[in-house]
């Protein structure tokens, strides 16, 4: 007997989305000095959610220039009542966490349990976590007096769209900077949603602004000669441009770019709990993740069981409806990111690897890919050396530590990795040698506003969350 | 009687723990403020440049590897050797920077301390940089500084000793390793440095020590695929920007030149923790 699902949908009637969007300048909603605008779809539907200001040059400049005028008084406001200011947001964001998780899974297609359960939790606990810095900077080990550094310009992708704004907004603010914030073109709708909540906080106009538009707007905004720091997450490609941008300039940067994580599992290991591991680090949210697992090094003598049982549990996923509360795989986000999955698993099995993926119904409409794996995969092959950022598994398989090490390590990335073994000595072993930001051992992507995250050599440089979140805003 | 001739020292690089000559062949005449000649010094190349960072990867492992304690009694021991060589280091400052005696003394005293000051920081950094993050959950949750790797150090280029030994002591005692371009000007004592770096069990390849045109070196090291990080503090207006961008090609960790810097004053903590990667480990706690 099979027992079937009931959908279960979360009402969607909670969010009332505009059909129009303006730019967030000096507190107030306004359309682009051109006039403008792009659209906003639905990647699970391919429904029209909403048209949005998109910002140029002149409106990048506007936008600058009021956040430099809000400097002045933010910078020198005492921090206890910029921590206020903080709090009440992150408040209105527990408040509203509803609303803008279905909004999220809207714009983004990510399931609802995951916008509900991850991302809004997320974001609430950053804004408070960095509120509470805000008047014990001089206690956050930066020396006696850190100052901030002025206007700081942030750029953020499309996979954790709220939660990308949380990460850059709450630390520069709490640090006294003012913000121009550029949200990804295909995820724009949170963060005008957020903008409507630093209204209601009362936040004075100028200290964020948030410009949408495309990455014609987010290099006008690096470029421009108002910005004292630039704070980018995204891919690894845009990330060299914009270190080449800022060169030369007095402008900070930090950086949190792609990554090929390495996920090894040990013949000693709790195999069911690091299948789950497994599943939890590639296809949490679509793999759209720049931390995920998507190299899975097992063990030789457990490469068998562990790919039976990882069959096994791919089979159990739901892919479709990001809004059913049972979905677990949501949408790809953009037809141009389906393209880019698609390119890469192509090369995969052109070079030789083996495709594998459950049978699944995918959705007649909106971009969707199912989950996958590839075995036979070399360290050669693309689908191991690029991200694919997808839901896409390449498996390759090891006899000692030292082995995991070097194939681990073999990537131009760092920015995490995961191990799973009972041994607790091997664990800290290999925790040691893995040249990785965020290593989960026994877990996987695992978050918190407290740890810092972010990786090595071209993985970025600088930390987000924690007290290392602070310093990159700081001038000390 | 008269005095017997000395016998002058060949200035040679440093690359690996050896003392070459630079493969090209090259030397440039190094003279002291007056225009007076002191030394023919190697003219070190490109593929020289290489060398020493295939010499620095190397050496990463044992290093960065290498307790903190232990790392801290190997720069202080090379602290011993410097002064030790006092009266060599005095002569080659003053002759290098232009200093008169007494202020040249007073430099390389300082740069003895300074050798000291750092060689302490070597197992204390990481409680100063790291510690445990209370996460919302069930988790040890543990971040602790790793050194970047390998570090390429443009020495500033009017201060040939104190300055030198501000750069390079950071990088080292947090686990990097270097390779180092000496003051184009005055490189002597950075090869004299070399020296003492390698009587003070220094393993060979952790420092690498180049003279030569900094331009010249310092365009292949920024563009090295398998350099970590550049610390651009020699290197001047253009030059800077020029490296800067070759660095993003593997986005190198960058540190800019500041030519406000006073290496005669109490550094801060800002050179130890500007060339290391923060690690942030998760495990679950439970029965």
């Amino acid at each position: 007997m099979t027992f079937d699902y009931a959908p279960a949908p979360e009402s969607r009637a909670i969010v009332d989305i505009p059909a129009s969007h303006g730019l967030f300048v000096d507190g107030r909603f306004r359309p682009a000095a051109d006039e403008a605008v792009f659209k906003t779809v639905s990647p699970a539907s391919e429904e029209v959610l909403s048209e949005v200001a998109n910002a140029g040059a002149e409106d990048v400049d506007a936008a600058v220039r009021s956040a430099r005028k809000a400097y002045e008084s933010w910078s020198a406001l005492p921090g206890s009542e910029r921590a206020k200011y903080l709090f009440r947001i992150a408040r209105l964001v527990q408040e509203r966490a509803r609303e803008l998780a279905v909004l999220e899974s809207l714009d983004n297609g990510k399931p609802i349990r995951e916008s509900r359960d991850a991302d809004l939790p997320l974001v609430a606990a950053h804004f408070f976590y960095y509120a509470g810095w805000a008047d014990k900077l001089e206690h956050a080990g930066f020396g006696p007096a850190p100052r901030p550094l002025g206007v700081a310009g942030g750029v953020i992708p499309w996979n954790f769209p709220l939660l990308m704004l949380a990460w850059k907004v709450a630390p520069a603010l709490a640090t006294g900077n003012t913000m121009v914030l550029k949200p990804a073109e295909t995820t724009p709708l949170t963060a005008l949603a957020f903008a409507r909540i630093c209204q209601q906080a009362g936040l004075p106009p100028g200290v964020l602004n948030i410009l949408t538009g495309d990455g014609a707007t987010g290099a006008a905004l690096v470029a421009h000669p108002g910005i004292d720091k630039v704070a980018f997450t995204g891919s690894t490609e845009v990330g060299k441009a914009i270190a080449r941008t800022v060169a030369g300039t007095h402008k900070r940067l930090t950086l949190e770019l792609g990554g090929k994580a390495a996920h090894i599992v040990f013949e000693d290991a709790a195999l069911d709990q690091a299948v789950e591991g497994i599943v939890q680090g590639i296809f949490f949210n679509q793999g759209h993740v720049c931390c995920a697992g998507s190299r899975l090094l097992v063990q030789e003598s457990v490469a068998d069981e562990v790919l039976a049982a990882l069959k096994a549990r791919m089979s159990t996923l739901r892919v479709g409806d990001p809004l059913d509360k049972n979905t677990d795989v949501g949408a790809i986000n953009s037809a141009e990111q389906l393209a880019r999955i698609r390119e890469l698993t192509e090369a995969g099995e052109a070079e030789g690897a083996e495709r594998w993926a459950p049978e699944c119904e995918l959705p007649s409409t909106g971009y969707w890919f199912r989950p996958t794996l590839f075995t036979g995969v070399t360290q050669a092959h693309r689908i191991a050396r690029e991200e694919i950022f997808g839901p896409v598994l390449s498996v390759l398989t090891f006899r000692t530590p030292q082995e995991a090490v070097e194939k681990a390590n073999n990537t131009p990335y760092g920015l995490s990795a995961g191990i799973w073994t009972e041994k607790g000595s091997r664990s800290l072993w290999m925790a040691n040698r893995l040249r990785a930001g965020v290593i989960w051992s026994n877990t996987f992507n695992k978050f918190d506003a407290t740890s810092p995250f972010g990786g090595y050599q071209e993985s970025g440089y600088g930390r987000e969350g924690g007290r290392h979140g602070l310093g990159v805003y700081l001038d000390v | 009687m008269s005095e017997p001739l000395p016998v002058l020292k060949t200035y040679k690089l440093f690359v690996g723990g050896a003392f070459p000559r630079s493969e090209s062949g090259r030397v440039y005449e190094v003279t002291d403020a007056k225009g007076q000649w002191l030394a023919n010094a190697p003219l070190a190349s490109r593929k020289d440049a290489r060398d020493a960072v295939v010499a620095a990867r190397k050496a990463f492992p044992r290093w960065s590897g290498a307790t903190a304690y232990n790392r801290g009694q190997v720069l202080y021991r090379v602290a011993e050797m410097v002064q030790g060589r006092r009266e060599q280091f005095r002569a080659e400052v003053a002759a290098g920077d232009g200093l008169s005696k007494s202020k040249a003394a007073a430099v390389v005293d300082a740069a003895i301390d300074r050798l000291v000051w750092y060689a302490g920081w070597s197992d204390k950094v990481a409680q100063v940089a790291g510690g445990a993050n209370p996460v919302a959950g069930p988790y040890f949750n543990l971040s602790t500084p790793e050194p970047t790797g390998v570090v390429a150090v443009l020495a500033p280029g009017g201060s040939s000793l104190l300055g030198l030994v501000s750069v390079l002591a950071p990088v080292l005692t947090t686990g990097n390793v270097a390779v180092v371009v000496a003051s184009e000007r005055a490189p002597l004592p950075a090869l004299s440095l070399a020296e003492a770096l390698a009587t003070s069990d220094v393993p060979g390849g952790v420092v690498n020590v180049l003279s030569g045109t900094t331009a010249e070196l310092a365009r292949p090291l920024a563009a090295h695929q398998d350099v970590n990080a550049i610390d651009l503090t020699g290197a001047e207006g253009e030059l800077a920007t020029e490296l800067e961008v070759l660095a993003a090609e593997n986005l190198k960790r960058v540190r800019r030149p500041d030519p406000a810097e006073d290496f005669a004053s109490a550094p801060g903590t800002d050179r130890l923790l500007g060339f290391l990667e923060t690690k942030t480990v998760w495990h679950p706690t439970g029965v």
